[in-house]
Formats: structure tokens, sequence, C-alpha cells
């Protein structure tokens, strides 16, 4: 993109190329005004309600017992889901992307499958499992295990929903990569292991944190699968989102606003992190241009 | 492994140097049964306790219908409007300079990073009669918040990234040659872009409508708040499960949910068909 000072302004000629001067400017104040209407009111929003009674109003409802303990639960989750699915997805690229064998295609579909349910779906699945009426249900309460009303089905909803973040973004860019790299590094006697260590992982890093931050970000604030699971006990199995919730059912607008500002600045921080990865990184992080 | 190296390869896999395809495969497979396809299995078993007779009634009481048809039919005008939108959105951000144009390239991504918990509150009370944009719409006599037009204004938040991020980098890509070639021979700029420009992009209009569809009929989070949840009115799908599933109903829980399911799996192969149809083209 040439930046000389004729580029710009009325004293070059329109290209063929270019859209008349009034066009551009309709198309940019009509794309602005959706912008503005849809995604950045909103967002104001959550912190003009937060701190409509001030700072201190908002801290009190996140430093309120039942705030804290949904904060400590979905930090808790999240720990346990999302290394999980790294751990998957790495598996699932390594295997994917390495090696050749049938139904490969088939199994990336399979993969893809939780984007496409919709997450009260994705809760009511365990449910039917685990729930009182479900398949286990009635072994499980004979044994005294809760999953469902309780932290392990609010993890597996998770799992569930966030499942395959990290698989999608590893498994193009390891396609993409081949396997010649660890073909050398194994035919010069390196372990499967240490191969996978020293010469994959350097390989995909950025991609990697860019699968683990979006995994992250929905794990956090998941809320229909969760919703479903958790049963929404207060100060035992309330998440952040589903606290929110309660709240704002409770009419307790401004408390509601305070949690819903916090997941909304781990979403701006999600945010500006992939932005950062995306620009300085671009050719490191291979799936973005190809979803 | 060094045994197996000498053998011709296996019917299923070609050989490879590299280790490690055993355990990786393995765990993929099992985690992947043990989370998605098992739980998956049993949500399509569960209604069939109904029998088919069963299912159908359960799935054609009037209050699942209504349900269906707003979950579906929201999901469909929000589609459209992010369609028109997020192809105006797309083509400026690639186009055009403009300033903060990274800022708002970020904030496409808005809804996607947004929890829905979230954007739900948040749209309520936006549209909520008192306000900031409820109230000028109460004095056009526009009533957004607790309505089906609520539906529709959450799916289209959750829609619009859906739409931009697939169109942008068709465009990007797009040469600027035929466009060139269009006005040489004395197009003008929209005769252009009508007949050149727009059958280009028509794949990726489609995708990214159907993503946004797909995803907005199963959308919870963001819709409830602002929906009012009247039954029958401004009732989604989604929500019916979970009423049903909080009367131990799960057999009509089930039944909602497999419907919902079927119709993800039918966009599913179809946008997989559009793909290699527009792919077989090139």
């Amino acid at each position: 993109m040439s930046t000389n000072l004729t580029d710009r302004g009325s004293t070059r000629p329109r290209g063929a190329t270019d859209d008349h001067p009034l066009a551009r400017t309709i198309l940019i104040a009509l794309g602005a005004c959706f912008i503005v209407l849809f995604l950045v009111l909103p967002l104001v929003t959550v912190f003009a309600q937060a701190l409509k009674n001030g700072v201190a109003a908002a801290m009190d409802s996140i430093v309120e017992p039942d705030a804290l303990s949904a904060i400590k639960l979905t930090v808790i989750a999240a720990g346990i889901a999302v290394p999980l699915n790294v751990a998957f997805g790495l598996s699932a690229s390594w295997a994917i992307s390495k090696f050749d064998f049938r139904g490969k295609s088939f199994l990336i579909t399979l993969i893809d499958l939780p984007f496409s349910v919709s997450p009260v779906v994705s809760g009511l699945v365990y449910v039917l499992i685990f729930g009182m009426q479900g398949w286990f249900g009635p072994y499980l309460r004979e044994h005294d295990i809760k999953i469902i009303f309780a932290l392990p089905g609010i993890v597996l909803a998770t799992m569930f929903v966030t499942f395959p973040f990290v698989a999608r973004e590893l498994i193009p860019l390891m396609t993409d990569q081949g396997r010649d790299e660890e073909e050398a590094a194994t035919s010069l006697g390196a372990s499967g292991w240490k191969t996978f260590r020293r010469v994959t992982l350097p390989n995909v890093k950025w991609a990697l944190l860019y699968g683990v931050l979006l995994c992250n970000a929905r794990a956090m604030g998941e809320f229909g699968a969760v919703s479903v699971v958790s049963g929404h006990i207060r100060g035992q199995t309330n998440t952040m989102p589903l606290h929110i919730e309660v709240l704002y059912n409770d009419y307790q607008f401004v408390a509601a606003f305070a949690v819903a500002s916090l997941l909304a600045l781990l979403a701006l921080v999600t945010l500006a992190v992939k932005s950062f990865l995306e620009w300085h990184y671009a050719d490191e992080i291979a799936a973005i241009h190809k979803h | 492994m060094s045994f197996a190296g000498v053998l011709p390869a296996t019917r299923w896999r070609a050989r490879s140097a590299l280790p490690g395809l055993g355990l990786s495969l393995g765990f993929t497979v099992f985690y992947l049964s043990a989370v998605v396809l098992i739980p998956l299995a049993a949500l399509v078993i569960r209604p069939w306790e109904l029998g088919w007779s069963g299912f159908v009634a359960e799935v054609t009481q009037p209050r699942v219908l209504a349900a269906l048809r707003l979950s579906f039919g929201a999901a469909a005008i929000g589609a459209v409007v992010n369609t028109f939108f997020g192809l105006i959105v797309a083509w400026a951000l690639v186009r055009y300079r403009f300033p903060l144009k990274r800022l708002v390239d970020a904030l496409v991504d808005l809804p996607f990073a947004l929890p829905t918990a979230v954007a739900g509150i948040a749209l309520s009370a936006l549209y909520a009669p008192n306000g900031w944009l409820g109230a000028p719409l109460m004095s056009l006599g526009i009533k957004a918040a607790y309505t089906p037009l609520g539906v529709v204004i959450a799916l289209t938040f959750i829609g619009l990234p859906f739409v931009v991020r697939t169109l942008q980098p068709v465009l990007t890509d797009l040469s600027r040659d035929h466009e060139e070639a269009a006005a040489t021979l004395g197009a003008t700029r929209f005769q252009a872009f009508r007949r050149v420009v727009f059958p280009a992009l028509l794949p990726a209009l489609v995708t990214g409508a159907a993503l946004a569809f797909a995803r907005g009929v199963g959308e919870y989070g963001s819709v409830i708040f602002i929906a009012g949840n009247l039954p029958m009115r401004s009732e989604i799908a989604p929500l019916l499960i979970i009423i049903k599933l909080e009367e131990f109903d799960y057999a009509g829980a089930a039944s909602i949910g497999v419907v919902m399911l079927a119709a993800s799996f039918v966009m599913l192969f179809a946008l997989n068909g559009l793909q290699s149809f527009t792919a077989s083209r090139r």
C-alpha cells in the first residue's frame, strides 16, 4: 500500500475500481451506525450500568460472598476443562496432521460437531445420562455421587461446548507444516516425545496460545449449557454468568452489571490479545483465514 | 515398530516414520466418544421411549411449534439483516481506509468473545422501554424488548461476526482485474459490483448467513433476557427444553433437542455440499 501524498484526497483521479466518494461515505456511515448500535452501545451499557451508583457500589457487589464463590467456581471449571481440551487438541492434531488413515475427514467433521449444537442441548445430553431419571441416575443416587447440579456436570458441559477450539486452530496449521521436520528429528535419533516437545510445539506455539485464549473465554462465559446442569444453587453451583442471571432476575441491576463488567473486561482482554496475535503472527496462525 | 516397518502398509493407514499414532489417535477417539458422541447418542435414543407417534405428538404441540417457529424465524431474519450489514462492514474493512479501522476490525469479534449472558442483560437494558434505545423506539410506537423483535435484535448481535469473518478473506483475495475489465468495457461501478463482484461473493455470503442462522437457532443466553419469554409468543425453543427439564419431562426435552440437532446437521451437510460445489467450480 503506497502512502505518498497524492494517493489520498481528490488530487488523484478516481481509479476504475474505486467507489464513488459519495458511495464510500454512505457505506462507511451505514456500517458505522450498525457497529455502534449493535456492538458499541451494548458494551458501553455494561460498564455504564455497573458504575451507575459509583465505583464503590460496583466493588461491593463483586466482593460479596456469593459473587466470590461464583468467580471461584468459574475459574475452577475453566481450569479443569481448558487443559483437558488442550491435551485433546494436541493429540488430535498430531494424529490427523502427521499420519494418513481412513476416515480422517469424518473425524475432523466430528470434532467440529459441538459448534453446531445448541448450548442448551449440550447441557441436556448430560442430564439425560447422569440426571435423576437419566441412564445412570439411580446408580449415582444410590452411591451418593453428584454429577448434575454439582461441579462435575458443570465441567462436563463446559468441556463439550469448548471442545473444538484448540483442535481446530492446530489441525490446519500442523497439516500445512507437514511432517518433514519431525521425520528429520526422529531419523536423527530423537524420541517421539522429544520430537513433539522440541520440534512440533515451538512451531505451533502462537496458534496454541490463540486456541487456548478463545477456549478459555468461552469456558468462563458459557451460560446455556452450564445453566442446564448447574441447578442454580446460590453460593454453590452458580458460575459467574449464572450469578449474573440470578441477580438480574432479582432486579439487582447494578450488582448484575458489576459482575458482568468483569466478564466484559475478560472479553476485551481476549479480543486485544487475539488481535495482537493476528497482527504479529498471522503466518503462524493458519486457521484464521480459512474459516 | 521396526518389525512393522518391513511389512507392506496396513489396510487402513499408510506407513509413517513418526511414532505415536496409536496413542494420539486412541486418546482422540476415546475423548471424542466420552465427551461428545456417547452423550449425543443418549439424546437421540431418549425420545423413542415415547414411540414415533409419541415423538410426533410431543413436537407438534402448539407451544412447541410456536417456539420452534420463533427460533427458526427470528434466526432467519437476523441472518438476512446480518448478510446486508455484514457485507457493508466487510466491504468497508477491506476496501476503504478510515479512522479507527483496526479497532472496528477487532470489535467485530465482540459477539464471539462477550459471554452471552452479559450480551443478554446489556441488550435488554438497552432496548427496555426506559433504555437508551428502547425509549426513542417507544416514542415511535415500537416495542422492542420483551417481544419477538427483541429476539431478532439479540440474534442479529450474535450472528454479525459469522458473515463478516466469512466474507473478509474472500474479499481480500478477490482480484480487482475483473472489475477493471468491466469498467473498461463501459460498466458503471454499480454494474461492475452487481455483475462481477457479487457473484464471486455469493458462496461466502450464503455460507456466512447459514452459519449465523445455525448459531441463532440454538442461541439461548443473549435471547432470554430481552425476549420476555411469553409462551406462544416470545418463547424460544432452547428455553422450552429447559422448562421441560424442570418439569422432569426428559423425553419431551429430548424430543425438542433432537429436532434442533437434526436441523443443525442438515445445515452442516448443506454447507459442506455448498463448499465442495464452489470448490469444484474453481
